[in-house]
């Protein structure tokens, strides 16, 4: 089972939603929120929209309301792959 | 009350910047050339104006460059190098004293084209997230403001190649109503396959292959426009205020009006004429003091023997010297009249009138004066012309900057 880690998700942030110049996003950003990184509601349902396609995961819109950080994000991300396996 | 320009932004096929636009199109330096953005070779026209050598990544923060566009990347940077001609940087205190007033005639084309072959070809869940905005043709309006966090008035006109002048005209009134600084974008472009095939039926652009050829406005062998992408951004604020705050003034839109065209078959006369002079009459000016007309110069025979039967009619036979440097640039749709509107501004600040390039002018010659080469003359006052597909005319009349009717105004 493939793991989902905060180097992958920045790699499809950067690809499709951009970088904001004021953020080092290889700093340590795991508990910063997505506000705080330069990325709104729009750039988290486009990066969800890749992570699905790539890792072909169900990750539903309701549910992604409540992440805030990369570190949520990712444990979200592991943990519905983790139900689809099961 | 007067509105004056203090900056100016232009991204053009001949010229990226103000200052690089301008020394091409003094030279009569044309940017129209064989179409590189995608492969053309199976559709009726092959050449454009296209804005090359420019990276919008290089300008642009990394977070809106998936977003965007290409003609809103362009309206972005543009609108950029305009408030720093002007020398305004608008921060929180003063959100409410600038608006945005943009227009472009068919939105985001080349990103909705692409989402679209990715929904056909890929499925639904590859669509952007971004399509939701990036194509609309109101979206230079909003993503200028977020940019810059504007909050006063903020509108979009749509009315093809007069959108440009149409804009001019609404950001003058808006000033004029008291909102202080207006940013005016007429930024455009589609250069892509789904634009050009949505232009190509109305029949408006010449199918020829020789850049040197394909655009001869008011020339016997007209036979179409070109199609380019740009335009140019131009700060508009109130005249006093803004030498109140030292700025340098461009000019002043003096006038500006427009018109619709009769049905078709109809015996009634275009419009454009009675836009260009009631234009004039705004301005207070009458046509023997207009030392310049930038033709909308639409390159087909009809077109161009409407716009010289008008200037005629205004200004008598080879009454005021007429020019098109958009013959360098191609037809910008709306980035055309903003672009003539700064160019016009920079032809009053170093007195010259630059050329009309590619055509003999040989068709028209008897009813107007179609400047073939750089002229050195005075140039106090401007009309600019422009149509859009459709039946749009719009005028816009430029008045120099002059510091002593400012004065008498005032006092």
């Amino acid at each position: 089972m493939s793991q989902f880690t905060i180097e992958d998700l920045k790699r499809i942030m950067r690809a499709c939603a951009g970088e904001d110049e004021s953020v080092d996003l290889d700093g340590d950003i795991g508990e910063l929120t997505f506000d705080q990184l330069g990325y709104d509601s729009l750039a988290l349902l486009e990066t969800a929209s890749r992570v699905q396609r790539e890792l072909r995961v169900a990750l539903p819109d309701e549910a992604l309301g409540d992440v805030e950080t990369p570190a949520q994000f990712v444990a979200f991300v592991n943990g519905r792959l983790l139900e689809t396996a099961a | 009350m007067s509105a004056a320009v203090t900056g100016l932004g232009v991204l053009a096929p001949n010229g990226v910047g103000t200052g690089d636009y301008w020394r091409h199109t003094r030279a009569g330096t044309s940017g129209i050339r064989p179409i590189t953005r995608f492969d053309a070779s199976r559709y009726p026209i092959r050449l454009a104006g296209e804005v090359r050598d420019f990276d919008p990544a290089a300008h642009l923060p990394g977070r809106l460059v998936p977003q965007t566009d290409r003609m809103t990347q362009l309206a972005l940077v543009a609108t950029e190098w305009a408030l720093a001609d002007a020398g305004l940087a608008p921060d929180a205190a003063h959100d409410f004293d600038f608006g945005v007033v943009t227009s472009a005639s068919a939105g985001g084309l080349e990103f909705g084209q692409r989402e679209l072959q990715k929904l056909w070809t890929q499925g639904p869940s590859t669509v952007s997230a971004y399509m939701s905005f990036s194509w609309f043709y109101a979206v230079n309006t909003g993503q200028i403001s977020i940019r810059h966090k504007l909050r006063g008035p903020a509108a979009a006109l749509v009315t093809e190649q007069a959108g440009g002048l149409d804009a001019v005209g609404l950001s003058r009134r808006l000033v004029a109503d008291g909102t202080p600084v207006v940013i005016t974008a007429g930024v455009d472009g589609a250069l892509c396959p789904m634009g050009v095939a949505g232009q190509v039926p109305a029949g408006q652009w010449s199918t020829c292959d020789d850049p040197a050829r394909a655009y001869r406005p008011f020339d016997a062998g007209a036979s179409g426009g070109v199609a380019g992408e740009g335009g140019a951004v131009l700060v508009i604020e109130d005249g006093a205020a803004a030498r109140r705050r030292g700025a340098r003034v461009y000019g002043e839109i003096a006038g500006y009006a427009a018109t619709f065209d009769p049905p078709p078959g109809s015996d009634r006369e275009p419009g454009l004429g009675r836009a260009a002079a009631t234009a004039l009459r705004q301005a207070d000016l009458v046509p023997d003091e207009i030392d310049v007309v930038l033709a909308d110069a639409a390159g087909t025979l009809a077109g161009d023997r409407a716009e010289a039967d008008a200037l005629e009619k205004l200004f008598g036979p080879r009454g005021v010297p007429v020019t098109a440097p958009k013959t360098m640039t191609g037809r910008l749709s709306a980035g055309a009249g903003t672009l003539d509107v700064a160019t016009a501004l920079l032809a009053m600040r170093d007195g010259i009138i630059p050329p009309t390039v590619n055509t003999g002018g040989d068709g028209y010659g008897h009813q107007i004066d179609l400047v073939t080469s750089l002229r050195h003359v005075p140039v106090r006052t401007a009309l600019v012309l422009a149509r859009g597909i459709g039946g749009f005319n719009a005028a816009v009349v430029l008045r120099a900057a002059d510091r002593r009717s400012e004065g008498m105004e005032e006092a």
